[in-house]
């Protein structure tokens, strides 16, 4: 059961089209993850889910009721905003109450309901302070707490992780995840970090200009990408493309291995390819290898993404042979960018 | 380069070393206004003291220590009670009346609306007029024959064709056109103050609150009013130190008549040291409302304090 679909659903500000006749159906317990650069009209349809925008076009169906013409408060939705938004003036025990008391639940109820929140985010100790006495985990948790207390349908999530440092984000995502798991909450989450995404999401919905360009596992949006823009906006460093007659052949970094590191196995078709390294970068875990493919794309920066734990010394200037399964080898349509079916460029010579 | 090329720089002329100087510069760039300050606050107030406590007047060529005997015949005037009286009346209407219109009007001008930019064009004008000027328009505008009030009344038909009102000239009506006038002339400043701290709300939070299911008034009274609050009680502190302190709407339009029913402090305090000629009563009079204004001040700067720690 689709607990949320989006039907044709545009959105347009004067000209400008922010979102283009999106079809999204979000299954029940689902973690979809909305993905896209910024400007891609993501958030513009998280805001028109929650009801905080109007859409110029199209149905909201949330729970089998369209509610189109539905206030926020009446869609069984929570959110989260990227900067939490936390009313600053009252306690954190008050903050995570407020929806409750909008509500009108009685006061007898409240006060368990808010412990059963807080216990569930381990903020117990903190909710008598004030949200500017807190660190930005703990409002991340607040906000959290504040969004589940209702039990909503479906929880918004609008990049709740992005005001958090690099460490504290990965140990946020994770728990965020688990908590997701453990409600069984329908959550819809935006987010430009293709990390996140790939992380968090059971299905990935890739935006780009107001469309929705593939919509997937994260696996599969990976792995079979449906155009050169979803190829090459997932993947750091990104998809390597070059130009083949009428097809663009797109190869991730990571795909290739040196020959005389390959070690074989599987029965897999491989390619092989000439490299002329022209500068090397080392990140630590990996080698990254800035160069050009010698003979099928010699004047297109190629980069290939080698792991330090293979023992491969190079130098630059030279060049080495590598090589790549037949089956991660891309083909897109130069003109569309549209996936194509393989025309393996190796079996005519 | 060796060391033996190395030179040492010219000492810095007197200017540059007094720029430079941590302990000198500040002083002297604060100088004129401390200065300032101390010439047309300080010694006046000094002055006021002063008076208060002796005999002087605009023709005494002698001046007497009292004490406190001003201070006690002024209390003992019921002229001067019912100044006190009107004094406070005059501020807690106006800017009661204040508050409840600058809210309604800062959350309707927070909008977006064709022609928002004349509409708060026109609502600060008020504010840019000099008082004097506003009060005299007022004063025609209240005047007993022409009044342009009464002809709306007439042509609305509250009033019958050859009705009059005396706006300035019966007590309670004149009282209510001074509030008026001073709630006229207020109003911008806290309208403007208003929606300065209401833009600063980030919308977030009113998204927010409306996802938490808040209606019109839980949003307006649980989450908007308490974050414009501190800034809201600088316009309220502001418009009250404004409405007991001024003069200028009475003095224009009542002269603190009809029989004394409008007079405030402040005139009254005019009309018995510079018109009357009593220095040392006006003083006493005028400095009833120091503690008053002092711990509003105190007061302001402590909210001030508290809004910009938050």
């Amino acid at each position: 059961m689709a607990i949320v679909e989006t039907k044709a659903l545009r959105k347009e500000w004067g000209d400008h089209t922010a979102v283009d006749g999106v079809d999204l159906a979000v299954r029940e317990g689902e973690f979809l993850v909305l993905l896209g650069p910024s400007g891609c009209g993501k958030t513009t349809l998280l805001r028109m889910i929650a009801g905080l925008e109007k859409q110029t076009a199209g149905d909201i169906v949330i729970g089998n009721r369209i509610v189109n013409a539905l206030p926020p408060r009446e869609r069984k939705i929570a959110m989260v905003f990227q900067s939490y938004a936390l009313y600053p003036h009252l306690t954190v025990a008050k903050n995570i109450s407020f929806p409750l008391r909008a509500q009108g639940m009685p006061r007898a109820q409240i006060g368990p309901a808010v412990e059963k929140a807080a216990a569930m985010f381990g903020i117990e100790r903190l909710l008598h302070r004030k949200p500017r006495q807190l660190s930005g985990g703990e409002r991340q948790r607040v906000a959290l707490a504040r969004a589940m207390v209702r039990e909503p349908d479906v929880f918004l999530l609008d990049e709740p992780l992005s005001n958090l440092d690099a460490k504290l984000r990965t140990s946020a995502r994770d728990e965020l995840q688990q908590f997701q798991r453990k409600l069984g909450t329908t959550t819809i989450y935006v987010t430009h970090d293709q990390i996140e995404a790939m992380g968090l999401g059971d299905r990935i919905a890739v935006m780009s200009k107001g469309k929705i360009r593939q919509l997937g596992p994260p696996q599969e949006v990976y792995n079979e990408p449906a155009d050169t823009f979803v190829a090459g906006f997932l993947g750091s460093p990104p998809m390597n493309f070059f130009k083949r007659g009428d097809l663009l052949i797109g190869m991730r970094p990571e795909d290739l291995l040196p020959r005389s590191a390959y070690s074989g196995g599987g029965g897999d078709k491989l390619v092989t390819v000439k490299f002329r390294v022209g500068r090397i970068e080392n990140l630590g875990a990996d080698n990254l290898l800035y160069g050009s493919l010698t003979d099928l794309a010699p004047k297109e920066r190629f980069i290939i993404d080698v792991p330090s734990a293979i023992n491969f010394p190079v130098e630059p200037g030279k060049d080495y042979d590598f090589v790549i399964k037949a089956s991660d080898v891309k083909f897109f349509d130069a003109q569309s960018g549209v996936r194509t079916s393989p025309k393996p460029f190796w079996e005519k010579s | 380069m060796s060391a033996d090329a190395v030179a040492a720089a010219p000492p810095p002329g007197f200017f540059s070393r007094l720029a430079d100087s941590e302990e000198w510069l500040p002083r002297i760039l604060l100088a004129p206004a401390i200065l300032y300050i101390v010439a047309s606050v300080g010694g006046p107030f000094i002055a006021a003291l002063v008076y208060g406590l002796t005999d002087v007047s605009i023709s005494s060529t002698a001046v007497h220590f009292v004490g406190l005997a001003n201070f006690r015949s002024v209390i003992e005037d019921p002229g001067f009670h019912r100044a006190l009286r009107n004094t406070l009346f005059l501020a807690f209407v106006s800017q009661g009346l204040v508050i409840v219109l600058a809210s309604t009007l800062a959350i309707a001008l927070q909008r977006d609306f064709r022609g928002k930019w004349w509409v708060r064009l026109l609502i600060l004008l008020p504010w840019v007029a000099p008082i004097s000027l506003g009060s005299i328009g007022w004063l025609w505008m209240l005047d007993s024959i022409y009044s342009v009030l009464t002809w709306m009344l007439r042509w609305a038909h509250f009033l019958g064709p050859w009705d009059r009102v005396a706006w300035l000239g019966r007590p309670n009506l004149a009282m209510g056109s001074i509030i008026g006038v001073q709630v006229w002339r207020t109003l911008p400043l806290a309208t403007v103050i208003l929606l300065g701290g209401l833009s600063s709300i980030p919308q977030d939070i009113h998204d927010q609150a409306e996802i938490d299911g808040a209606r019109f008034w839980r949003h307006l009274l649980q989450i908007t009013v308490p974050l414009v609050l501190p800034i809201q009680l600088v316009a309220i502190l502001f418009g009250f130190v404004f409405a007991t302190t001024d003069m200028i709407v009475v003095w224009v339009l009542t002269r603190g008549g009809p029989y004394d029913t409008t007079q405030v402090l402040a005139s009254m305090a005019f009309f018995r040291g510079i018109d009357g000629g009593d220095l040392a009563g006006g003083a006493a009079i005028a400095l009833f409302l120091f503690p008053v204004l002092a711990i509003a001040a105190v007061v302001l700067l402590r909210v001030a304090r508290r809004t910009e720690v938050t």
